[in-house]
């Protein structure tokens, strides 16, 4: 009788958890994107995790992402990793000396949903945040000279080293940057530049130590990148 | 006599094939690192051909050449990997590795060097 008891307490106590987490975004997410992304800080962020993860981490998605881009790309999602979730996992060596290959047919496809799972997804995760991550406003959007923030994005800082400015190029290493403006909050970009590694521990982003002045006006010239994939 | 000498060369052999392992053993911490943060540009092959390298103005050191990683003292490889290329009059392509790598990793990482490029401290 007693264990009767308990098991209706205990099935009393699921079931309120459930009612609490049973929003139909949440439960898409449950359903779809966990067994790919993380969607709690991860208990683990070792070097092995990195290795082993199929997606990017979404637990920080609502201070990354844009709702606009989100709702569009999960509709029609395009490759915005071209060396995948972990380059070094599908990178081969060139033919002849040249420069180390992906076979794109190792790219696995993102699903694609519907606008009104788009809809519930992309709510979701932007109600996803952590605490003292992202500061608001940290970026401060004054007018820079552009043409000399492409010179910092390109050759004195290096970042199209590892990212692609423009769509088509080959495989590098680093997400693509071209639609970087659309799809980011340059408050996150701000934050991701100061420091990588407090969103992802071990990532193969290097901590550049850029001064702020520079982190402001890479942050300012990402912004204005708002290309899509050439089909 | 010959017998002996077979044995001898046996034991020699063996000699040679762990020391094999124990230097795989020995590096396989520096490695993954390396696979992780250097392969990007360096290359699966160690040779400078990294995936990125192709977008680069300076193409990244080729880790197999011994001559040149010869020529560098360990100190130089050390601060080039913790500071990035810039603190050691190279290109700022290289960047500083502090962020993930602590100075033990580091000094793995030059001692893993030295290995891949078959070369000895300097």
């Amino acid at each position: 009788m007693k264990r009767l008891y308990f098991t209706a307490l205990a099935l009393a106590a699921i079931a309120t958890a459930n009612g609490v987490a049973a929003a139909p975004g949440e439960e898409l997410l449950k359903q779809q994107c966990i067994a790919c992304h993380a969607v709690t800080k991860p208990d683990q962020q070792n070097l092995g995790r990195l290795w082993e993860r199929k997606g990017p981490d979404l637990h920080y998605a609502g201070d990354k992402f844009n709702r606009e881009w989100l709702l569009a790309w999960l509709q029609n999602p395009t490759v915005i990793r071209a060396s995948g979730v972990m380059y070094s996992k599908l990178v081969k060596p060139g033919a002849d000396k040249g420069p180390d290959q992906i076979d794109p047919a190792q790219l696995q496809a993102h699903p694609k949903l519907s606008a009104e799972q788009a809809a519930l997804a992309a709510d979701a995760l932007l109600a996803l945040k952590v605490p003292g991550l992202v500061e608001k406003g940290s970026f401060k959007n004054e007018t820079a000279n552009v043409a000399f923030a492409s010179m910092l994005f390109s050759k004195l800082r290096g970042c199209t080293s590892c990212h692609a400015a423009k769509p088509g190029g080959a495989a590098q290493s680093g997400p693509e940057l071209y639609s970087g403006g659309a799809r980011l909050q340059p408050d996150y970009v701000a934050a991701y530049l100061r420091n990588p590694h407090k969103f992802d521990p071990h990532v193969w982003m290097p901590a550049l130590g850029l001064n702020e002045g520079d982190v402001q006006k890479l942050t300012g010239y990402i912004a204005t990148l708002k290309q899509t994939e050439t089909k | 006599m010959r017998r002996q000498l077979t044995s001898t060369w046996l034991a020699c052999l063996c000699t040679l094939f762990a020391g094999g392992a124990v230097a795989a053993e020995q590096h396989a911490a520096a490695e993954l690192n390396y696979n992780t943060y250097c392969v990007q540009c360096h290359g699966v092959n160690r040779d400078g051909n990294g995936i990125n390298s192709k977008q680069m103005s300076v193409k990244p050191r080729d880790h197999t050449d011994s001559k040149a990683m010869g020529d560098t003292p360990d100190e130089t490889l050390f601060k080039a990997i913790k500071e990035g290329g810039l603190s050691v009059s190279k290109s700022v392509l290289m960047p500083k590795w502090s962020g993930v790598l602590d100075d033990g990793q580091i000094k793995e990482m030059v001692a893993y060097l030295r290995f891949v490029s078959k070369t000895s401290s300097k």
